[in-house]
């Protein structure tokens, strides 16, 4: 079996994840720009943060021969601070021309404020004005539906963005739908206590295709699991999926969004 | 629908998720015992929660989404501020909060 993770957080992952996840067949790891778990007190506690996704975590991946990429921006979470976000935003293209940054993310939104509403408008449009890839978070649990209107009909309204170039991530059984319907990528995170489990995921994909759409599991530094995928994987071949399915869901599907960076390269092509 | 998916037949999706999905109903049943038994005021996130309930029971195909529209926030405008972080399940409806 092999997979690519496309959303995960390594810089709150030990050593042994990358060990585990390059085991199961991990053949390149995504990493989107994150909250801390605390908030940042400055733009230079992202400048160090960026360059910590763009140096040293592909670093440390790669002694274990495990191509690491990145997006960058500040997370919603920490969009409230409109002066905040305003100077992180100007450092943000400083960081686009190094080798591994894929685009921009995870942009997106939180608790659906009127400020995360400005944040994620310029982050969109910092996207458009340097021709970068999306990546968009959704709000959690009760936010969710709601967060996802406003993000899908703001960036369908502007069209200097594609829509192919962009993924939704953290898709759920009620809004999976609206993200495929706009031409979007969909990203369904597998989750112990939240979002998706890999039944529901697999579930998703039999009824809404396997188009545009890709696993992730987004582990951080809260209860998540880096080995989701694979272990998604083997419950779709429980339910009688064909190996080729789930190669092209786990391996081809983000091998196709990601390679719309010309920067995502693996190794074996 | 997958072009190679081979669709499991209701007994074999039986086979595979009945004794799961019966250990999560016992645990539901569970959770709301100890929530009645416990002293306290009445709680938004509960009344979400058996509204939730209900949709199991209503016939529609689409069980999943449905409970999440139960516990989702159905206004369509940004809040003025972003009071905290978290979210907490269910939606508070304003004339509780």
């Amino acid at each position: 079996m092999r997979y690519i993770e496309p959303h995960a957080h390594m810089v709150s992952r030990v050593t042994d994840d990358y060990v585990k996840m390059v085991t199961a067949g991990c053949a390149a790891v995504c990493e989107p720009a994150f909250w801390a778990g605390f908030d940042r007190s400055s733009a230079d506690g992202f400048f160090d943060y960026f360059c910590q996704l763009t140096e040293h975590e592909p670093k440390r991946a790669a002694k274990f021969g495990l191509p690491h990429f990145c997006w960058l921006c500040i997370n919603p979470k920490e969009s409230e601070d409109l002066r905040l976000a305003e100077e992180v935003l100007t450092i943000i293209p400083k960081f686009l021309d190094r080798p591994t940054v894929l685009g921009i993310g995870e942009i997106g939104l939180n608790k659906n404020s009127r400020n995360e509403m400005t944040v994620l408008e310029k982050h969109v449009d910092l996207a458009a004005r340097h021709n970068q890839m999306i990546l968009v978070h959704t709000p959690h649990l009760e936010d969710k539906l709601k967060g996802t209107r406003f993000i899908v009909d703001l960036i369908k309204n502007d069209k200097r963005i594609q829509p192919g170039r962009v993924i939704i991530d953290h898709v759920e059984e009620h809004t999976v739908q609206m993200v495929l319907d706009a031409g979007m990528w969909a990203g369904m995170t597998l989750y112990p206590e939240s979002k998706c489990s890999p039944a529901r995921a697999i579930d998703m994909v039999e009824i809404y295709g396997d188009e545009r759409i890709w696993m992730n599991c987004a582990c951080d530094w809260g209860v998540s699991d880096p080995l989701a995928v694979p272990k998604t994987a083997l419950e779709m071949r429980k339910r009688g999926h064909s190996a080729a399915a789930v190669d092209k869901l786990i391996y081809q599907n983000p091998l196709r969004f990601l390679s719309q960076c010309p920067r995502f390269k693996l190794a074996d092509g | 629908m997958l072009p190679d998916t081979k669709v499991m037949t209701r007994q074999q999706i039986l086979d595979l998720y009945f004794m799961d999905a019966r250990w999560k109903l016992i645990d539901i049943a569970a959770f709301i015992d100890r929530v009645e038994r416990a002293a306290g005021d009445h709680d938004f996130r509960m009344t979400a929660f058996r509204s939730a309930l209900l949709e199991l029971s209503k016939g529609n195909k689409e069980r999943a989404k449905q409970v999440l529209l139960a516990f989702s926030d159905p206004t369509t405008k940004p809040i003025a501020q972003a009071a905290g972080k978290g979210a907490v399940g269910a939606y508070k409806p304003v004339a509780e909060s």
